[in-house]
C-alpha cells in the first residue's frame, strides 16, 4: 500500500491544469477526490507519474438550479450533494443515490466530477446521469465541449474524455415526476450489487415518460431505452413492468464476482427495478 | 479517634472494586488516538522493510536475483533463503510441531508467500526495490481442495520424507499431517448402527480471517555494544516470544527484552510467530540499525494465521423421543502449506473434543485429519478457544438437522438432552471435566425472555402468507445454547513447545498505599487495566484507581503465557487474586502488631483491618503500607509485594443461551436480524459494562463469519478477498441492536468463580446467526445450508428450493 513515486502538482487555473496535461498525456492524471485514484496507486494499480490536484482550481465547484437547469461543478463533493436543498428540491434523486455511496467519511471528499470520470463501472453517479440524460463539460486545449453522459462512456475506465480533457461541470434538466434510487449492496462501502436509476412521468394515470439506467451490471453503466419505452404509455401494470424487466435485462451483460455469479446478479437487477419503478411510481 | 465516614456502602463504591462498572481506562488515551501501537516505535536510525511475496500458490523458484533493487538508492539489504541458511532461520519450527519457510526455500507453497525481504531507509524506497527483486517460478499443479489433496500425487511439502511420522503420529499421504482421534469409534458406531433415529450431513466451516483493526509489525533492535536485542511487536504472548527467539537465535534470554506495546486487536491473529518477526532480527543484527516491519492490510489478509477451515461429517442418534444416544464426527482439516495452528502441543485438533456441547452424550467419537494444501498457514483460534467455535458451530447445525429429522422443536430437544445442574462436574464422553453449570436455568430465561412460543406462531403465519403470495420475506429463529472451554490450561496436559500454561501476577505495594501490578498477559483490547485492578481492589482494599496494570514487557513482567483463548481472567485473574491474597495475610499481621492484637483478632473489612467487635478500631490499607516500609516490625521483613504463578486446575466453561430473529429477502438474499438476544453465564462478574462490550464486540464477529466473512481462494490459488472491499468487516451500519442478559454460576475451582468471557458471545453466536438463515427455510424442505451466508448464497439456497418460481 505504498505507491511509487509521482511528481505532485496543484494548479490554481484551467489553463494550468490543460499545459500539464498536455505535456504528459496518459502520464498525468487529475485527482479529485482521490478516492479512486489514490487507492489504486497505492496498490500501485494505476501508475501516476505525474499527479495534478484541482482543489485550487477556481470555479470548479457548486451547485445551480435555474432556468430549469441543474449545473454542478466536478468539484463538488457528495457531501455537498447531500447537503443542497435546492439540488434536493429540484432532483431528490441526485440526494438519494449520493447518501448510498460509501460512507460519510468518503462523501466528505469524494467528488461528483471524480466519480462520473473515472468510468468504474462500480460508481453511481454514471447510471444516475445517463438516467438524467446529463451532459458533461470537458475542458481542453481546444476550448470547452460537451458530451452526453449516455455517450461517455465505452468500457471500464475508458471513456470519451481525451487525456488533455478536464471535465469541469456537469448539466441536466432538472427532472419531472417520480424518481428513485434502489442499490442493492453487501455493506457500508460498497460498489452495488445491483442498482436501478428510475424517473417517471405520470399523468392520469399513465407513464407518459420513464427513464431508466442500471449500475455495475455491466462493463459501462447501462441506460436501458427499450425498459423505459416498455413503461412508457402504460398504466404501469405487471405486465408493463414486466416488460420492463425483461428489456432491461436485455441490455445488462453483468459479470461473476464476489458478489455472485451472473444468474443471481440477473435475478438482483430485475428486483431491484421492479422495486425501484413502484418507488418512482409512488412518487410520481 | 477513628473516623467512622466514609461509611461502608461508601467505602465499597471507592474501591472501584469486582462487580462494578468500572470505566476502561485505557480509553483514555485510545480514544483521543495517544496510544503507543509497534508502528509507533521510531528509533534513530531506524530501517524499514517490505516483502517480496509469491503471486504464485505453487511454484518453483529458479533464480533470484537481487541486483537491480540493491543498485537502488536507500536499500540497505536484501535478504533471501541463503542468507538466512547460514544462521538456520530459513525454516522456523511452528507452534503445531511442523516447520515453515521463513523465506521461500526452492519453492513457494501459497499466494502471498515471503520470498525475499528488502531493507532500505525508508518505506518508500523499500516498496519501490520490492518491484525491482527479479524472481523466476516455474508454476506447479495446485491444490486448494483438501480432499483432493488426499489423493493427489502432487508433493506439497518435498521437505518432509513421506515415511516418516509427523509431530501427532503416522502420516497417511504425502499430503497428509495427522490423525487425531478422541473417543470410542466401535461403541459408537454400535450405538449409530441400532438407533431409532439418526442424522447426518456435511457442515463446512468455511475459511476465514481474525483481522484486527492493527496489522502485524515488528522493530527489532540490535545493540551491538551490550549484546542485547530489544523486540517490539504485535505478540499476543510476549514471553513465549523471547524463548523461542532465544533458542531460534542463540541469544541467551536474559540479553532479549520482548515489549508488546498497545496492540490494536488481536483475535488469534497474533499469537504465532510470522517470517517478518524473524526477518527484522535477523536485519538488525546484520546491519546494527533497528528495523522495522509493518505489514499492510493485503498482507495480513493473505500471509497470516487464517481461522477454520473445517470439514465436519457429522452423524447423530436419538431415541424417537429424542434422548440423543451418540455422535459421531469427522474432520478433514486444511491446514495450508505449514501446520502452523497455535493449538497446546497435545491438541493438534485444539479442543475440538469439545464438541459434543452442552449436552449429555453417552458416546461419541471424533477423528481428524490435518491436511496440506496450497493456501497460507494458521489455523488459530479467531476470538475463540482452540477450535471450539468449530466444535459449537458442528453440535448446535447437528441439533438442528436431528430436530428435523424427529420432527421436534428445536429448543425442546435441546432441553431434554441438556447436561442437568445436578449432573456437574460432568465428565464427557470425549473426556473433558465440565466445571459448572447451570443450563436449563438460562435457556428458559431465554426462551421466556424473546417470547419463543409467540416467535414460532409469527414465523408460522409468515410461512402461510408466503405461500399466499403476500409476502417475499422469510423469517428465522435462530437458536444456540454453547458450552465454552476456555483458560488452557493446567500444566498437566497445556502446553506450548514444552512451555506450561500457567499465568503469573506480581505486585507491588508503595509506601502510600497505591501499586503495581504486573502480569503474564498482555491486553489487545480486553481492558485488563481496568478488570485486573478491580480484582486487586476487592482482594487487597486498595481502590481500582490507585492500581496500575503493566503487562507485555518481558524485563519488567513475570512470566506467563499470554492473552487468547479467553484465558486471560481465568489463569491471570486467578493468579492476581492470590497474589493479592498473600498481600492481605501480610497485611494482617501488620495490621495486628499496629492494634496490639493477636493476628486472628483482626479481620479485613473493604480497605482496611479492624479489630473484630469493636468497628473503630482499625488500619487501613494506606496505613498498614506506610507501615510495611517505614516502621521495624519485629519478624516481619520490610515491604509489601508478592507473586503468584497459577497453574489452574481444570478450564473454564462458560456457557449462552442465544436467539436470533431474522427475516430474509427470498429475492435479493438480503438478510435483516431483528433481534439478538444473548445471555451469557461467565461465572462471577468482574465489570459488568466491559462484560457487555465483550459480548457486542463477539457478536458483531460472529455475524460477520456467519454472514460472509471469508478467505477465498479460485482454482489458481489465488486469494479473492484480499481488502476490506471484498472481505467483510461490518461497521455500524451492520451490526444490529444486541440484548444482553446474564445467569451467574460461578467457576467451582477459580478463586473468585469467573470464567471468561471475550470469545463466548463470537463462539455461541455463529451458529445462532447461520441456526436462523437455515430456519428460515426449514418449511420449505431446507436441512442445511453452507456458510457464509452472504447475499447470492441466501439466494441460491432459496433458488434450490424453487421459491422464485
Amino acid at each position: 500500500m505504498i505507491p511509487a513515486k509521482f511528481e505532485y502538482y496543484r494548479p490554481t487555473d484551467l489553463a494550468g491544469v490543460i499545459s500539464i496535461l498536455e505535456e504528459h498525456g496518459d502520464d498525468a492524471r487529475v485527482v479529485a477526490g482521490g478516492h479512486s485514484l489514490i487507492p489504486m496507486m497505492k496498490l500501485r494499480m494505476a501508475d501516476v507519474p505525474h499527479l495534478i490536484d484541482i482543489q485550487d482550481v477556481e470555479g470548479l465547484s457548486g451547485i445551480s438550479v435555474s432556468d430549469g437547469t441543474v449545473t454542478i461543478g466536478a468539484m463538488t463533493t457528495q457531501a455537498e450533494l447531500i447537503d443542497s436543498a435546492d439540488l434536493t428540491a429540484a432532483a431528490p434523486i441526485l440526494r438519494e443515490a449520493a447518501l448510498q455511496i460509501a460512507d460519510p467519511q468518503v462523501r466528505y471528499m469524494g467528488t461528483i466530477g471524480g466519480n462520473v470520470a473515472n468510468g468504474d463501472p462500480g460508481n453511481d453517479m454514471p447510471g444516475l446521469m445517463q438516467c438524467l440524460d446529463a451532459s458533461f463539460t470537458l475542458f481542453g486545449p481546444d476550448g470547452e465541449r460537451k458530451v452526453p453522459a449516455r455517450d461517455f462512456y465505452e468500457a471500464a475506465y475508458m471513456t470519451e474524455r481525451e487525456d488533455e480533457e478536464i471535465l469541469t461541470a456537469i448539466s441536466f434538466a432538472v427532472p419531472n415526476g417520480g424518481y428513485a434510487y434502489e442499490k442493492q449492496k453487501r455493506k457500508i462501502g460498497d460498489y452495488a450489487t445491483a442498482a436501478a436509476a428510475v424517473q417517471l412521468v405520470m399523468e392520469g394515470g399513465n407513464c407518459t415518460f420513464a427513464s431508466i439506467a442500471m449500475t455495475n451490471l455491466s462493463d459501462t453503466p447501462i441506460w436501458s431505452e427499450a425498459a423505459a419505452d416498455a413503461l412508457t404509455g402504460t398504466s404501469l401494470d405487471g405486465a408493463a413492468v414486466d416488460a420492463a424487466v425483461e428489456a432491461m435485462l436485455g441490455d445488462i451483460d453483468p459479470t461473476e464476482d464476489n458478489r455472485g455469479p451472473i444468474e443471481f446478479k440477473r435475478h438482483a437487477a430485475a428486483t431491484i427495478l421492479r422495486r425501484a419503478i413502484a418507488r418512482a411510481a409512488s412518487r410520481a | 479517634m477513628n473516623d467512622l465516614t466514609p461509611d461502608r456502602d461508601e467505602r465499597v463504591a471507592n474501591l472501584k472494586g469486582m462487580g462494578c462498572s468500572r470505566k476502561r481506562v485505557e480509553d483514555v488515551r485510545f480514544t483521543q488516538g495517544k496510544g503507543n501501537y509497534v508502528d509507533d516505535v521510531k528509533l534513530p536510525g531506524m530501517l524499514h522493510s517490505d516483502f517480496v511475496r509469491s503471486p504464485y500458490a505453487h511454484a518453483r523458484i529458479k533464480s533470484i536475483n537481487i541486483d537491480a533493487a540493491m543498485a537502488l538508492d536507500g536499500v540497505v539489504a536484501v535478504l533471501t533463503a541463503k542468507d538466512l541458511e547460514p544462521l538456520g532461520l530459513h525454516w522456523m519450527p511452528t507452534l503445531a510441531g511442523d516447520k515453515q519457510m521463513v523465506l521461500a526455500d526452492g519453492k513457494v507453497l501459497f499466494q502471498g508467500q515471503e520470498v525475499a525481504f528488502v531493507v532500505a531507509k525508508d518505506r518508500y524506497i523499500a516498496a519501490d526495490a520490492v518491484e525491482l527483486v527479479e524472481v523466476e517460478y516455474e508454476e506447479l499443479p495446485v491444490i486448494v481442495d483438501p480432499f483432493k489433496s488426499l489423493e493427489s500425487d502432487v508433493v506439497l511439502r518435498e521437505d518432509l520424507d513421506p515415511t516418516a511420522d509427523g509431530a501427532h503420529g503416522p502420516r497417511k499421504h504425502h499430503n497428509h499431517i495427522f490423525t487425531w482421534e478422541v473417543g470410542d469409534e466401535k461403541a459408537t458406531n454400535e450405538v449409530l448402527d441400532e438407533a431409532e433415529v439418526v442424522a447426518e450431513d456435511m457442515f463446512y466451516y468455511h475459511r476465514t480471517h481474525p483481522c484486527p483493526l492493527e496489522t502485524c509489525g515488528s522493530v527489532a533492535s540490535m545493540d551491538k555494544v551490550n549484546g542485547k536485542l530489544t523486540l517490539w511487536g504485535t505478540f499476543q504472548a510476549p514471553h513465549v516470544v523471547r524463548t523461542v527467539a532465544s533458542l531460534l537465535s542463540g541469544i541467551e534470554e536474559h540479553n532479549i527484552r520482548v515489549i508488546s506495546p498497545d496492540i490494536g486487536g488481536g483475535f488469534g491473529n497474533k499469537v504465532g510467530v510470522y517470517p517478518g518477526y524473524v526477518c527484522s532480527i535477523v536485519a538488525s543484527i546484520v546491519t546494527g540499525k533497528p528495523v522495522k516491519w509493518i505489514e499492510d492490510r493485503m498482507e495480513n489478509l493473505m500471509s497470516t494465521a487464517f481461522a477454520r477451515d473445517y470439514w465436519m461429517k457429522g452423524k447423530i442418534s436419538a431415541t424417537k423421543e429424542g434422548k440423543i444416544t451418540s455422535v459421531h464426527c469427522h474432520v478433514t482439516a486444511d491446514h495450508g502449506a505449514f501446520d502452523a495452528c497455535a493449538d497446546p502441543t497435545k491438541f493438534p485438533a485444539g479442543f475440538m473434543n469439545i464438541c459434543t456441547g452442552s449436552y449429555d452424550i453417552p458416546v461419541a467419537y471424533l477423528g481428524v485429519d490435518g491436511v496440506y494444501t496450497n493456501k497460507a498457514p494458521g489455523g488459530v483460534s479467531y476470538r475463540c478457544s482452540f477450535r471450539v467455535t468449530e466444535a459449537v458451530y458442528f453440535i448446535e447445525r447437528m441439533i438442528e438437522v436431528l430436530a428435523i429429522e424427529l420432527n421436534m422443536d428445536p429448543a425442546e430437544l435441546r432441553r431434554i438432552n441438556f447436561i442437568k445442574k445436578e449432573q456437574f462436574p460432568y465428565k464427557a464422553a470425549l473426556g473433558w471435566e465440565y466445571d459448572s453449570g447451570d443450563y436449563h436455568t438460562a435457556w428458559d430465561k431465554a426462551l421466556k425472555a424473546v417470547d419463543y412460543d409467540g416467535l414460532r406462531a409469527e414465523q408460522a403465519q409468515r410461512v402461510e402468507d408466503f405461500k399466499a403470495g403476500k409476502t417475499r420475506k422469510l423469517m428465522g429463529i435462530g437458536l444456540s445454547f454453547f458450552t465454552e472451554i476456555v483458560g488452557a490450561g493446567p500444566v498437566k496436559n497445556c502446553d506450548i513447545l514444552g512451555m506450561g500454561m500457567f499465568d503469573s501476577c506480581e505486585i507491588r505495594i508503595h509506601p502510600t498505599g497505591s501499586a503495581i501490578a504486573r502480569l503474564g498477559t498482555i491486553s489487545q483490547g480486553q481492558g485488563h487495566a481496568t478488570t485486573f485492578a478491580q480484582i486487586l481492589a476487592s482482594e487487597i482494599g486498595i481502590s481500582a484507581d490507585s492500581i496500575t496494570i503493566e503487562e507485555g514487557d518481558t524485563d519488567t513482567a513475570p512470566y506467563g503465557l499470554g492473552t487468547y483463548g479467553s484465558r486471560s481472567t481465568p489463569v491471570a485473574g486467578a493468579a492476581t487474586a492470590m497474589a493479592g491474597r498473600k498481600i492481605r495475610a501480610k497485611a494482617q499481621m501488620i495490621a495486628a502488631y499496629l492494634l496490639e492484637v493477636h493476628d486472628d483478632d483482626v479481620e479485613f473489612d473493604v480497605d482496611r483491618f479492624v479489630v473484630k467487635g469493636a468497628p473503630e478500631r482499625f488500619k487501613t490499607m494506606k496505613e498498614i503500607a506506610y507501615a510495611a516500609y517505614n516502621q521495624a516490625i519485629p519478624g516481619v521483613e520490610p515491604g509489601l509485594e508478592a507473586v503468584s504463578y497459577y497453574d489452574p486446575p481444570n478450564m473454564t466453561y462458560p456457557f449462552g443461551a442465544y436467539v436470533c430473529v431474522m427475516d430474509i429477502d427470498v429475492d435479493t438474499g438480503v438478510p435483516d436480524i431483528r433481534r439478538f438476544y444473548a445471555l451469557d453465564d461467565c461465572g462471577t462478574r468482574i465489570n459488568p459494562m466491559v462484560i457487555e462490550g465483550q459480548v457486542h464486540g463477539g457478536l458483531t464477529e460472529a455475524l460477520a463469519v456467519a454472514l460472509g466473512q471469508e478467505i477465498a481462494y479460485d482454482d489458481m490459488g489465488n486469494v479473492k478477498t484480499g481488502t476490506l472491499m471484498d472481505f467483510f468487516l461490518p461497521t455500524a451500519w451492520e451490526t444490529p441492536n444486541y440484548e444482553t442478559d446474564y445467569t451467574v454460576t460461578p467457576s467451582p475451582h477459580h478463586p473468585i468463580g469467573a470464567k471468561g468471557v471475550g470469545e463466548s458471545p463470537h463462539v455461541g453466536g455463529v451458529p445462532c446467526f447461520s441456526n436462523a438463515v437455515n430456519d428460515a427455510f426449514k418449511a420449505f424442505g431446507l436441512r442445511h445450508t453452507q456458510m457464509p451466508h452472504d447475499h447470492w448464497r441466501i439466494w441460491k439456497t432459496a433458488n434450490g428450493l424453487g421459491l422464485h418460481d
